[in-house]
């Protein structure tokens, strides 16, 4: 490809860089600041894009350093967390899974959070931070029975897809039973958390996502080679050297825990996982998983979807995921309009 | 096997066929045999316990005793049952088969999706309170997203993969908006989590008299594409090559996809999973060919349904649980102990 540049070191190392991916990456992080600067001074105390860099910065008044600092910065560290989770989480179950409908949501994984929240919510109407060690427990149970349901000499990434329609299931039954029992106050919370939602979000949620997410992606982007290898199938991989039970063991774990951990923060989100790495991979037009474009898509799009919900609907009245659910089907449906103009599908 | 092969000498000639075709004959009749038990044992068998005796009076000698009104609303409820769980499966294979998915059930094509917002529209826009309301709005919800699907999925030239994107992205947004009306709305929500668990009970026998005439008609509408779908099966090239007219095979199966669907959904809510997993359990045994697959689709369908209310009715007594989740618990893990024993045939 022509946009590739070759760098050397004087030691005899090289790197070879794709240039348009590492601009893509790059837009992605500025957008995403910047759509983070916006949402911090958006709500029922508005507040100028400059004065909010001036309070960052450690210059701003008291009461703006209360807003920003204490309200809105953890809200909005949550939201960049939870998307650059959810991004690279969904960009590892679709190369694992070598379909790019692999999602956490098709899966089950979100369901699986939501059962364990719902848990909490309905049957002991615990508190936040039970709710979200119910959610956290319940997602990582879930993805656990997954992958130990369709081991079976190895995993089969289209075994792993119907087991997980199928796990989902069972759990979504089991959600939709705790609904019908619950009573309508307990419910009302429910459906609010099941939505996705990033209101109330403190500095409680964004220490163990931000320790999460500095060891899991460092790990996951040193493989990523390895599951680069792993799209052109396993025999090929293995031939070519590429350990692949192990890499792919260990990319699932990251990969359920990233998704667990973000869904227990601010409860599964709709389609940032399905659609951050296809958007990505169509900004990049690179092969590959594309995980750190992944990562920072998915990062702009939650904070962005935040953002468009503040705006349009006033402040805290609707929460994110209902916004993420309308913009992935318009994508779609744009994704289905040029793919057919282009004649691909 | 169930049947042994005859030990005639005609067997060295064409030994495979009609031995074939003499087990599936017999399973289909076993299957009926199933049937009947189910909606026989639907009818004995619910939260209040009835004796035999009382389930005989109810149903020959109906004098309109506590028992006979029992067994009445249960009687509404099998034929509801058969008549639901028929038009899933149908339709579930039908839409396996027409988007050569194996992962196609009608929520995909965003049938259940269509219903659930109109359904939710009507109760908090229109004011309409009682199930024979939602019954039209249900299914005009349903047929509208289903039509909507396939004109944006291409129409007479649509695809596959076209269809089942089109379908998803139609779901999405409209979930979207269900849950924002259920997050503003605490009626809406009061009656919406009930509705869209799916459930046998709640319909009467004028429900079902409003939905009869779309599933016998989907039904026959159905049976009646296996041989041309058997064609689109072996891909758009071969098919056409075979003669088959693919643009009317699909409209026509997508029609009979969405009114089976649509009413069947219009009068119990969305019951998620039997149009998934029957038609791939039937597979694992009939093989491809769709003349076999759509006649067990139809008579197991709805002995997987009725058998789920019954054990609904009996779990919880002296309350119930909803078909719906009796239908996932059990057959979310039959599902995946069929994808382990690597017997989900693909298409």
């Amino acid at each position: 490809m022509k946009s590739n540049r070759v760098m050397r070191t004087p030691g005899g190392l090289s790197v070879r860089l794709d240039v348009r991916a590492v601009t893509v990456v790059v837009l992605l992080l500025l957008a995403a600041l910047a759509a983070s600067v916006l949402l911090i001074g958006t709500g029922d105390f508005p507040i100028s894009a400059g004065d909010v860099l001036k309070t960052l910065a450690g210059n701003g008044n008291a009461g703006q350093e209360f807003i920003v600092n204490e309200l809105r910065l953890p809200r909005v560290l949550v939201g960049l967390l939870v998307g650059a989770s959810l991004g690279l989480g969904g960009a590892l179950f679709q190369a694992v899974t070598r379909n790019p409908l692999g999602s956490p949501d098709v899966l089950g994984l979100g369901q699986g959070a939501t059962a364990g929240a719902l848990v909490m919510i309905v049957l002991f109407s615990g508190s936040a931070a039970q709710v979200t060690m119910g959610a956290l427990v319940g997602g990582l149970a879930t993805g656990l029975a997954i992958y130990l349901l369709a081991w079976k000499r190895g995993v089969h990434g289209y075994r792993l897809v119907l087991v997980g329609i199928g796990v989902s299931a069972i759990v979504t039954a089991v959600n939709g039973y705790l609904l019908t029992v619950s009573d309508i106050v307990d419910a009302a919370r429910a459906v609010v958390w099941m939505t996705g939602s990033l209101s109330g979000r403190d500095w409680e949620q964004v220490w163990p996502l931000l320790g999460l997410c500095a060891v899991l992606v460092p790990l996951v982007l040193a493989n990523a080679r390895g599951l680069r290898m792993m799209e052109m199938g396993d025999d090929v991989s293995n031939a070519l050297g590429v350990r692949v039970e192990r890499v792919r063991a260990l990319l699932m774990v990251a990969a359920v825990l990233l998704t667990a951990t973000a869904t227990a923060a601010a409860g599964p989100v709709s389609f940032v996982a399905l659609t951050a790495p296809q958007l990505a991979r169509r900004l990049t037009r690179s092969p590959g998983p594309n995980l750190l474009s992944s990562l920072c898509m998915g990062a702009a799009l939650l904070v962005t979807a935040d953002w468009i919900s503040q705006r349009a609907f006033g402040a805290d009245q609707l929460p994110v995921g209902v916004v993420t659910g309308v913009l992935g089907g318009v994508y779609l449906l744009w994704l289905l309009v040029t793919e057919r103009r282009a004649g691909r599908i | 096997m169930l049947v042994d092969s005859p030990p005639e000498p005609r067997a060295e000639t064409a030994p495979a066929p009609p031995t074939r075709r003499a087990i599936r004959a017999f399973g289909l009749l076993v299957s009926v045999a199933v049937l009947v038990l189910v909606a026989l044992a639907s009818i004995a068998i619910g939260a209040k316990e009835l004796s035999l005796e009382q389930v005989w009076h109810g149903l020959f000698q109906d004098t309109g005793t506590y028992g006979d009104v029992v067994v009445d609303e249960r009687l509404s409820r099998t034929v509801l049952g058969l008549l639901a769980g028929a038009a899933l499966g149908l339709s579930g294979a039908v839409l396996q088969a027409l988007t050569r998915n194996p992962l196609a059930d009608p929520g995909l094509l965003g049938i259940n999706a269509g219903a659930s917002a109109a359904v939710v529209t009507a109760m908090t826009y229109f004011g309409v309170t009682s199930l024979d309301g939602y019954v039209w709005f249900a299914f005009f919800g349903a047929a509208a997203v289903g039509a909507l699907v396939w004109f944006l999925g291409g129409s007479r030239g649509a695809t596959p993969v076209r269809l089942a994107l089109a379908g998803t992205a139609i779901s999405a947004a409209l979930y979207g908006y269900l849950q924002a009306v259920m997050i503003t709305d605490d009626a809406a929500l009061n009656k919406m989590r009930f509705w869209t668990v799916g459930s046998l009970s709640s319909a009467t026998d004028s429900t079902i008299l409003q939905v009869l005439p779309f599933l016998a008609v989907g039904t026959v509408l159905a049976l009646g594409l296996a041989r041309p779908l058997n064609a689109v099966a072996m891909g758009d090239d071969t098919a056409k090559a075979l003669g088959a007219n693919l643009n009317r095979t699909r409209a026509l199966s997508m029609l009979a996809a969405v009114v089976l669907c649509g009413a069947a959904t219009a009068a119990c809510g969305p019951i998620a999973f039997v149009g998934l997993m029957v038609p791939h359990v039937v597979r694992s045994f009939t093989g491809p060919d769709l003349r076999w697959i759509l006649p067990y689709a139809t008579i197991l369908s709805p002995a997987l349904l009725l058998g789920a209310d019954v054990i609904g009715r009996v779990v919880a007594r002296p309350s119930e649980l909803q078909v719906g989740i009796i239908t996932a618990i059990i057959g979310g893990p039959v599902f995946i102990f069929l994808v382990r024993r690597g017997r989900t045939a693909q298409l």
